[in-house]
């Protein structure tokens, strides 16, 4: 089967997932933070992150201001791959495949279809085996991710509950994928057509993680992870890297700190980068989690992910 | 008697070394992660990974691991892919970067583009065994290459595989391909390097 980008380029479905679980793999261990411009993006390449994922607002933004929330503006994107070494990600509303292609044409290095966003389509995601470019999906659980990964993505991260800094949702969302593919490995081989019906996942998917007892791509965690200690809970549980939203630039509220301005406000955004890099590397030794918790000035405010009535939750958008 | 399995580190700040060290462990190497200096000493080869490498030097410039790592790659038998390419060379540019030198050549970063320009190809090498899988992603290129530099494969007119003595580096991640020759070709460096 060929794809085409529309671009002269085409790869076989094969060589195309290969590449771009590939690039996925180049990710893993490490941090990928949303920024809102270049000054944050300056500050997040400096602090060691391994990706920016370019957009207008950040989660806790858009939970505070409302409205409908669509893909970045390119003249945005386009300033921050320019002045960023490292992949820059863009996101597209869930279904909308339009803007995908908008990000594909002006290069993004990965584009997460993401439930932070309004979504486009109440129905249908976005048939990601048509790109070149990789895609990113979230996932609350096995069945979810699976059936991204048969849309085509080439990375699974959690859901959790962006904006909020409460990490209570990711964690849920990890141990439920997490303990999914275990429940798969103790099955016989003829219990798997059953339990493909019950995840509403495709068989093969299904027969694929039984085997090798994780998911075909890699598994990254994002939404509500706020503090250092987030990061190294999160990497305890499985994920593979770390997204950080709301969690490095935001101060209370819809209120990002004034990283161009306020000496003090931009010191506090580049500690929290930095502690976050620090702990989700060692995520395993307490000791420097602590170093990396102590180096932090202030932190997001937050919002309590219980507080949210059921219909305001961004984790139940998508299917 | 069958010789002792050397013992291997991947550096493993960020990136691309679960599969290096799964490779090297089929390979019969005793293979394991690090992610502080003191576990170097141990070691008798290192392999570098793919990955960022402006994260790999924010994570060096901690804890003196910087200035342990670059005494062992001048001394050690260290192999770097992409990333760890880019970390071993003399020269970086696109944008200049700090490196270690232990391999006398110029890389430049990101030079075929972005994720979208990333391909795998396939060409005969100095390798002998036919053609050899070469998965470049987001990959930088080799500019120049001093007299040392012995180059065993290459893309167009640019060396993709190079070998210094003890030191291999290539632009393309061999651990993504399941040809496992450019790994033993290493192994084989670390055990002639071997006591």
């Amino acid at each position: 089967m060929k794809e085409n980008n529309g671009f002269g380029k085409q790869h076989d479905s094969s060589t195309g997932l290969r590449l771009k679980t590939g690039l996925a793999e180049m990710l893993k261990g490490g941090v990928i933070m949303d920024v809102m411009n270049v000054a944050q993006a300056r500050i997040a390449e400096e602090a060691g992150a391994v990706a920016v994922m370019a957009l207008e607002r950040v989660p806790a933004m858009i939970r505070a201001e409302g409205g409908v929330a669509r893909m970045a503006s390119p003249r945005l994107i386009k300033e921050i791959m320019e002045v960023c070494t490292i992949p820059v990600m863009a996101k597209a509303r869930i279904g909308h495949f339009a803007e995908a292609q908008v990000l594909q044409s002006l290069g993004v290095d990965f584009i997460d279809e993401s439930e932070v966003l309004t979504p486009a389509d109440e129905q249908h995601h976005i048939d990601k085996h048509a790109f070149t470019t990789p895609f990113v999906c979230g996932a609350k659980n096995l069945g979810e991710a699976l059936r991204r990964i048969s849309e085509g993505a080439a990375m699974i991260r959690t859901k959790g509950e962006p904006g909020t800094g409460d990490v209570v949702h990711a964690v849920t969302h990890m141990r439920t994928i997490v303990r999914e593919i275990k429940a798969l490995t103790a099955l016989r081989g003829d219990e798997l057509y059953a339990a493909a019906k019950n995840l509403q996942a495709p068989y093969e998917l299904v027969r694929m993680v039984a085997e090798a007892g994780k998911l075909p791509v890699p598994n990254f965690s994002a939404g509500g992870i706020a503090t250092p200690a987030d990061a190294s809970l999160m990497m305890q549980l499985g994920a593979e890297t770390i997204f950080v939203g709301s969690g490095i630039f935001m101060k209370e509220g819809g209120t990002p700190l004034d990283i161009e301005k306020n000496d003090e406000e931009r010191k506090e955004a580049i500690s929290r980068a930095r502690a976050i890099v620090l702990a989700t590397l060692h995520y395993d030794d307490p000791k420097i989690v602590a170093e990396a918790s102590e180096a932090v000035i202030g932190s997001m405010k937050g919002l309590a992910a219980a507080a949210i009535e059921e219909k305001n939750l961004m984790q139940t958008r998508g299917w | 008697m069958t010789p002792p399995s050397p013992a291997i580190g991947v550096l493993a700040l960020q990136g691309a070394f679960e599969v290096h060290a799964r490779r090297l462990a089929e390979l019969g190497a005793d293979a394991s992660l690090v992610r502080k200096p003191g576990q170097l000493a141990a070691l008798d080869a290192l392999v570098i990974p793919g990955g960022e490498s402006t994260t790999f030097l924010k994570h060096l410039e901690r804890a003196g691991f910087y200035g342990v790592l670059n005494e062992f790659v001048h001394s050690k038998p260290v192999f770097g892919t992409c990333a760890g390419c880019i970390l071993l060379a003399r020269e970086v540019t696109n944008p200049h970067q700090s490196s270690l030198g232990a391999l006398d050549i110029a890389v430049e970063r990101n030079a075929y583009g972005r994720q979208n320009d990333s391909t795998i190809l396939s060409a005969e090498t100095a390798l002998p065994g036919g053609p050899l899988e070469m998965v470049f992603i987001r990959s930088p290129r080799i500019t120049r290459i001093s007299d040392s530099i012995q180059v065993l494969a290459k893309r167009g007119d640019s060396p993709v595989l190079v070998r210094q003595g003890q030191i291999l580096a290539s632009t393309f991640h061999p651990e993504l391909s399941h040809d496992p020759r450019v790994h033993q070709l290493f192994l084989n460096i670390v055990r002639s390097a071997m006591p």
